[in-house]
């Protein structure tokens, strides 16, 4: 029998006071798709960076292919042919697709000298393979699934074997990743090994042949993935049963809360974002918006929100009108009833060098001034939060602490829980559930959830296409800055989403059918107006 | 019409000799900004080095040695900057500020208590600095109609170290663009990430990048006391590093153009001198300030964005830190 190609034994590393692996073994077969599983902070990812050299274990052996190795550093990993796709690219976004390859493979000292290697080896690669690129294209001007496919093709271009992909799937569309799993199964038939490593069980059922769970920097279970299911999977994720939580409707929506017709913002290059955006957000329903990350799902929310002027167009709310004319600010929309969960909790919702008493009033601070007017009050911010922390369950439940000592799991409960503690009419939630883990995301689904049944409108954008689909009352999907089409919760599920993600306009005829429906008439008119453009 | 041709070709040549320094500290700039490290320490490096060369000539009576002096002192200062910027991760502002105020006082201390001439080095002898070279039939060919005092004039006639100056811009063109040393040297002032990911060392990179920034400072300074000027005197880099930053913004971070702005800035310098007390029709005099105003105002304006943007290398100023 072949020895494994990665056999990690006993792999520790601590970094302060998080012991990030602890003890952890994994084995992984030659020629295998082996899945990693396991919550936002589990270890994974520190776990593959010891693999990939990135970090040095603290204590720990590494075998390949049944020989003991020693990994210090990245130059080593490459060397021994484990090749890493990063979550988050490693790519020089001004450099063509060659420069970007020969940057660890130039080893003469002209570049002249290099380059007809490279393309020489670039062009195996795509025989052997199939994975093709231009080499002579800017890598920032290539769509993320053939960048992704760069980084790919870096990997094993240098000779490698073990192919490592953290969280691959994160940014790109359902198309793009079913045509990267085909990929993946073209390599595996080439022998190449391959450790992905993911949090979404969809995955990990679709394409693995082994998986391994990951749990507070322990390995928790190892099993071949036909011999398990996504609720096994999940509750060895989280350590204990999971309830899923789904969106039953008591009622239908009500009054339009927010009306947006024909609205358009630019960024600070003059570069067009949004493009003729129209729609109804009502009273008492959840609006998804489905969407790649950077299709301008956050100028939608920033637009809405006040940080951004509109440059075209307008939206109506609480009987104010917001265009490039009569523009808003957040403040004064807080004060008309509308909150903002921004996308980003960490720069944008908290102040995470503040105590969380503080944090609990920002954008609030009518909730910390007493009867001196001018002055803000610690006994009030305090008990505010206090109150907060304890209906939201955030924890620990100290106002004191700093809001960078807490998980994100809390860090966004407490911002929810501000915004919630408002009683808006119409709320702007981004990525709630992004790096937060499985018991949070519960919690959260479950109060906004709560809220929209108390007659709330709430806009959700999310890049995790589950997350909407388990939500929305409606399902909006933009591409490019423009809405795709809207569809009924009824009518969603991912393949069509998808397409609409990708910017495929089938839904037109689903639209059209639901245009009669409650709340459709002005979205599906503004798709119309949107097309025309 | 031969009087107008020379006095254009010794305008040039005045040009010229006074872009020099802007030119070695703007390429300096260059290699350090482009791997993603501030240098507005160019002005301080660039005076150590003026101090040491002449220093060194003048103790030891060869200008070589005082050269050498002169780059190992801008080497010195550009590592300062390195273990401070790039080891641990410093501020690049702060470092750079730093060093020039560093340089500022350190060269009038140790020339006091080497020269006792109150900052100054003494002056030095004709065998102590680098003279204009006369090229091959320079007097020959001057009578030459239009080609003969440019070459006289111009081309001939200036100093070893004027030469190198304009030798380095080329020389960075190859370096930068056409070895692997300078793709992973510009991939460092963009994404340091991917270079770290690829195996190669960020800060050894950055060091490199950094240390040839104070070699080419290092001859700036040497430049100014020991071949253009004949000693050191007190604050005589006179804010020329923080031209030749101007001017590498102005450049676009790229070697030509960078190349073009400094000869402009010098222009302005050399024109400065000869239109003072000059006065224009409706204007009146000019005052040189307004001249030796130009460079600064026009990079204001440059970085306003009237002459299109200019994008900075997209690491610049962000310390490397290895994360998740």
């Amino acid at each position: 029998m072949t020895p494994p190609a990665v056999r990690l034994t006993a792999i520790s590393k601590r970094f302060g006071a998080v012991q990030a692996n602890d003890a952890v073994d994994l084995t992984v077969a030659a020629g295998a798709i082996h899945g990693i599983i396991g919550e936002n902070g589990a270890g994974k990812s520190t776990l593959v960076s010891i693999l990939s050299g990135h970090y040095t274990a603290d204590s720990g052996e590494i075998a390949l292919f049944g020989k003991p190795v020693k990994l210090a550093t990245s130059a080593d990993a490459i060397a021994l042919g484990i090749g890493m796709v990063h979550q988050h690219f490693m790519l020089v976004p001004n450099f063509t697709v060659l420069e970007n390859l020969m940057l660890g493979l130039a080893k003469a000292p002209f570049l002249a000298e290099s380059r007809a290697d490279v393309r020489e080896r670039l062009a195996r690669i795509e025989e052997d393979y199939g994975l093709s690129v231009d080499p002579d294209m800017v890598v920032e001007r290539l769509p993320v699934g053939l960048q992704q496919r760069v980084e790919i093709i870096k990997a094993l271009i240098g000779g490698g074997r073990i192919l490592i992909l953290d969280e691959p799937t994160g940014v790109l569309t359902p198309d793009e990743t079913d045509r990267l799993f085909e990929s993946l199964k073209v390599l595996k038939s080439k022998g190449v090994t391959i450790l992905l490593i993911t949090h979404k069980l969809r995955e990990i059922m679709a394409i693995t042949d082994t998986v391994s769970v990951m749990r507070r920097g322990r390995m928790v279970a190892h099993t071949a993935t036909a011999d398990t299911d996504r609720a096994s999977l999940a509750e060895l994720m989280v350590g204990r049963s999971v309830e899923l939580v789904t969106n039953t409707r008591s009622r239908a929506a009500g009054e339009v809360a927010l009306a947006v017709r024909d609205l358009s913002a630019e960024d600070e290059t003059g570069k067009g974002r949004l493009h003729a955006i129209s729609f109804d957000l009502r009273a008492g329903e959840i609006v998804g918006v489905a969407g790649v990350a950077g299709n301008g799902q956050s100028e939608l929310l920033a637009v809405l929100a006040g940080l951004t002027p509109p440059s075209g167009g307008s939206f109506a709310f609480a009987g104010r009108t917001v265009s490039a004319a009569a523009p808003a600010d957040p403040h004064l929309m807080r004060r008309l009833g509308l909150a903002h969960v921004p996308e980003d909790r960490r720069r944008e919702g908290l102040v995470m060098a503040f105590q969380m008493l503080e944090n609990a009033v920002l954008g609030y601070l009518r909730f910390a001034r007493g009867a001196r007017r001018w002055l803000l009050e610690k006994r009030r911010m305090r008990e505010r939060c206090d109150g907060l922390m304890r209906r939201f369950d955030v924890r620990p439940p100290d106002p004191r602490l700093r809001a960078a000592g807490f998980s994100g799991g809390n860090q966004q409960k407490l911002v929810l829980a501000r915004e919630h503690g408002a009683a808006p009419t119409v709320l702007l939630v981004g990525q709630p559930t992004r790096g937060v883990d499985i018991g949070a995301i519960e919690f959260i689904h479950r109060e906004l959830l709560a809220l929209r049944d108390k007659g709330c409108a709430i806009l959700l954008v999310s890049v995790e296409l589950d997350e909407i689909l388990a939500l929305s009352d409606r399902v909006m999907a933009m591409n490019a800055g423009r809405i795709v089409g809207i569809l009924d919760a009824a009518d969603a599920d991912r393949q069509s989403v998808g397409l609409m993600m990708a910017g495929v306009d089938r839904a037109a005829n689903s639209d059209r059918a639901a245009m009669g429906r409650a709340g459709m008439g002005h979205a599906g008119m503004g798709h119309a107006a949107g097309d025309e453009r | 019409m031969h009087e107008v041709i020379v006095d254009i070709a010794q305008i040039l040549a005045s040009t010229l000799r006074l872009s020099t320094p802007l030119i070695l500290c703007a390429m300096a700039g260059l290699f350090s900004e482009r791997a993603g490290v501030v240098d507005i320490g160019l002005e301080g490096k660039l005076l150590m080095g003026a101090f040491a060369a002449a220093a060194v000539a003048s103790l030891t009576g060869s200008p070589w040695l005082g050269l050498l002096a002169g780059i190992l002192a801008g080497m010195a200062m550009a590592l300062v900057h390195a273990f401070a910027c790039i080891t641990h991760r410093g501020d690049q502002i702060v470092s750079g500020v730093a060093i020039n105020i560093l340089a500022s006082g350190l060269t009038v201390v140790m020339g006091i208590a080497i020269f006792s001439q109150g900052g100054q080095s003494p002056p030095l002898s004709r065998e102590e600095r680098f003279l204009p070279i006369t090229l091959p039939f320079a007097d020959a060919l001057r009578g030459v109609p239009i080609l003969g005092p440019i070459y006289a004039d111009l081309i001939s006639g200036q100093n070893l170290l004027v030469y190198v100056a304009l030798l380095s811009v080329p020389l960075a063109v190859v370096v930068l663009f056409a070895t692997s040393f300078g793709l992973r040297l510009r991939a460092v002032g963009e994404a340091p990430e991917a270079v770290d990911s690829a195996g190669y060392s960020v800060a050894w990179l950055r060091y490199r990048a950094v240390l040839i920034a104070g070699l080419l400072c290092g001859m700036g300074g040497a430049y100014l006391s020991i071949a253009h000027g004949g000693g050191f005197v007190r604050e005589m880099s006179a804010g020329k590093g923080y031209i030749a930053l101007a001017a590498l913004i102005f450049g676009k971070w790229r070697p030509v153009p960078t190349l073009f702005a400094c000869l402009l800035f010098g222009v302005l310098e050399s024109s400065a001198s000869r239109l003072s007390g000059v006065s224009l029709p409706l204007v009146g005099a000019i005052p040189v300030d307004v001249v030796l105003l130009a460079p600064y105002v026009l990079t204001v304006v440059l970085l306003a964005g009237f002459f299109g943007r200019a994008i900075p290398p997209r690491a610049l100023s962000v310390p490397y830190v290895k994360d998740r």
